[in-house]
């Protein structure tokens, strides 16, 4: 089989990265791990918002949070598998000097093993979302849904948020075992600031720009709006930009972030070598 | 043969510590890395406050976007001050063996001639206080950023219910601990496993009384829940209102979970132990 270095090494590092996710559980523990945690994060949203609301979950706030803490799971999951995968295989396993030194593409090879976890991600995120159609009648019809947008703005969420990982692999590179949970305070912050389970006018004014200079802002109202349509457009913050203009914000700031995490690569790469680190254990 | 005897007579001026003293010796060894270890890496105390502050101040702003009453701020605030002690909990206790043996220091613990109890209650003791360092940090930033006001109660009876949750919920993770001695790779996604959940159902973030009686007297049985519906009614004016059941039923509850949770890891350490001998998985490593 003639294959490019890169799609190879993408290809085996997602069957690689599939094999450590789900084969240390049979597959009905491992379906039901999956399952669990992200139902939890999202019903801790539903019991804070029945209680004060008395359970109006007609409220077009509740499909606004509900939806985006459903995609931002995708956030999490693919950001941090990408980066986790330095740790992972110099600290763990102890493999990243072999991986160097095969012919494989380094940051094809980190993409291929965030595949596993963005793999895991959209079955949580499927469930959150049937779980939220079903039992709290959330208005998400399949028949209405805007599915080009809807799959486009996926498409190009994914591969912003994977480039987002780079970036995140990239400075693991260079840190020690102890800094793993860098990818967790990236994700939290975000998750704060990109307006996925309130709107962005709920921050103080001076911390609102932070989230209008990130891309998974306008990733997240796409996905809304392709889903729910009018539901999404009811708030203020993205309302008076139509939705080939926040296709357009998007397209543009992933860009921005891919070129960004190119440079960060090779420059984080460099001095990892030159420093010696890439074989390093820090092992506590 | 002369350094023979010098061997000798160095070993009989070290007094070999035993029973009680052996006890209490390794519990303060153990107790020690902990301690001074967390507070050396400053990385740790960045990412042990900031993690939390980030889920404090999200759900914060989303009680505020569905305008809540302020009370809730306090709760959420509370709610993640003590989140640290679950994360310790479980990464720090229950799969802390786990830990130990990927590093290979458990056989080293069980060689020793010291109680693995004692080891379980120094991690315990050690993590608790570090950690108290970090709820106490969420706590004051968390008041600060988001205007919390407080008025206590009763300041023994918020002592009491404190050091009643922490050795109920730190006996539970030394017993959890005996049963990662037999988990391998798995341990890792177990811990993870019980993050969200725990903070569904003991109610971090809301009033346990929010859900019905059965279900909140079942979410009890993990200390956490019932020593932070105490805790909140303890410190806010309106937490009487949103109380699960009353503080003395509440603390009388705590006493039996602690006699519970220490008992039970005595039982399940030594069982575990033995099985864990038997089956050859104190020095295993599947990676």
């Amino acid at each position: 089989m003639n294959r490019s270095q890169s799609l190879r090494s993408f290809t085996m590092a997602t069957w690689l990265g599939w094999q450590i996710e789900s084969n240390w559980a049979d597959p009905f523990l491992f379906a039901v791990y999956s399952i669990i945690k992200p139902l939890a994060g999202a019903a801790i949203l539903v019991v804070m918002y029945g209680i004060i609301t008395e359970g109006n979950f007609e409220n077009p706030l509740f499909p606004y949070i509900y939806l985006g803490n459903a995609f931002y799971i995708y956030v999490g999951a693919v950001m941090a598998g990408v980066s986790w995968a330095v740790i992972d295989d110099r600290e763990h396993y102890r493999t990243l000097k072999y991986i160097y030194v095969a012919p494989i593409n380094f940051p094809a090879y980190l993409m291929g093993r965030g595949v596993a976890r963005f793999l895991t991600g959209t079955f949580s995120v499927i469930i959150t979302l049937a779980a939220g159609a079903w039992f709290l009648h959330m208005p998400l019809n399949l028949a209405e849904v805007d599915w080009p947008l809807f799959l486009l703005s996926l498409c190009i969420g994914i591969v912003m948020l994977a480039m987002m990982g780079l970036i995140l692999a990239s400075i693991t590179l260079m840190v020690a075992h102890h800094f793993s949970l860098i990818g967790e305070a990236v994700a939290g912050a975000l998750y704060l600031f990109s307006g996925a389970i309130f709107p962005l006018e709920v921050l103080p004014a001076w911390l609102r720009p932070v989230g209008y200079a990130m891309p998974i802002t306008y990733w997240l109202e796409l996905l809304r709006r392709s889903l729910v349509g009018d539901v999404a457009q009811a708030f203020p913050t993205l309302a008076r930009f139509s939705n080939a203009e926040l296709l357009g914000i998007l397209l543009g700031l992933s860009l921005v972030f891919g070129l960004l995490a190119v440079v960060t690569y090779r420059w984080c790469d460099r001095l990892a070598r030159e420093r010696g680190l890439i074989d390093r254990t820090t092992n506590y | 043969m002369s350094s023979q005897s010098g061997v000798g007579s160095r070993e009989s001026a070290v007094k070999k510590a035993t029973g009680g003293r052996l006890f209490l010796k390794t519990i303060i060894a153990r107790a020690y890395p902990r301690v001074v270890g967390q507070q050396r890496e400053k990385s740790w105390l960045f990412f042990d406050v900031f993690l939390p502050m980030l889920a404090v101040a999200a759900y914060v702003f989303v009680y505020r976007a569905i305008g809540a009453p302020e009370e809730y701020v306090g709760f959420v605030v509370v709610g993640g001050a003590m989140t640290a002690f679950w994360m310790n909990v479980l990464w720090g206790m229950s799969s802390q063996l786990y830990w130990e043996k990927e590093s290979g220091n458990l056989a080293l613990y069980i060689m020793a001639p010291n109680s693995m109890m004692a080891v379980l209650l120094g991690m315990a003791i050690g993590g608790m206080t570090a950690t108290l360092l970090r709820a106490a940090a969420i706590i004051l930033l968390g008041s600060l950023l988001f205007n919390v006001q407080y008025v206590v109660v009763s300041l023994p009876a918020l002592l009491a219910v404190f050091l009643l949750a922490m050795t109920a919920l730190y006996g539970m993770g030394m017993m959890t601990a005996s049963l990662f001695l037999l988990l391998g790779r798995e341990a890792w996604h177990f811990a993870n496993l019980a993050q969200e959940p725990v903070y569904l159902v003991s109610g971090f973030y809301f009033p346990i009384k929010s859900f019905n009686f059965w279900a909140a007297a079942a979410a009890s049985l993990i200390p956490m829940t019932l020593g932070l519906d105490a805790m909140r009614q303890l410190v806010f004016p309106s937490g009487f209102k949103l109380g699960f059941l009353d503080v003395q039923t509440e603390i009388i509850i705590l006493v039996a979970l602690c006699v519970a949770f220490l008992g039970g890891a005595k039982a399940l350490l030594a069982y575990m132990e033995k099985l864990a001998i038997r089956e050859g998985r104190l020095t295993e490593s599947r990676r």
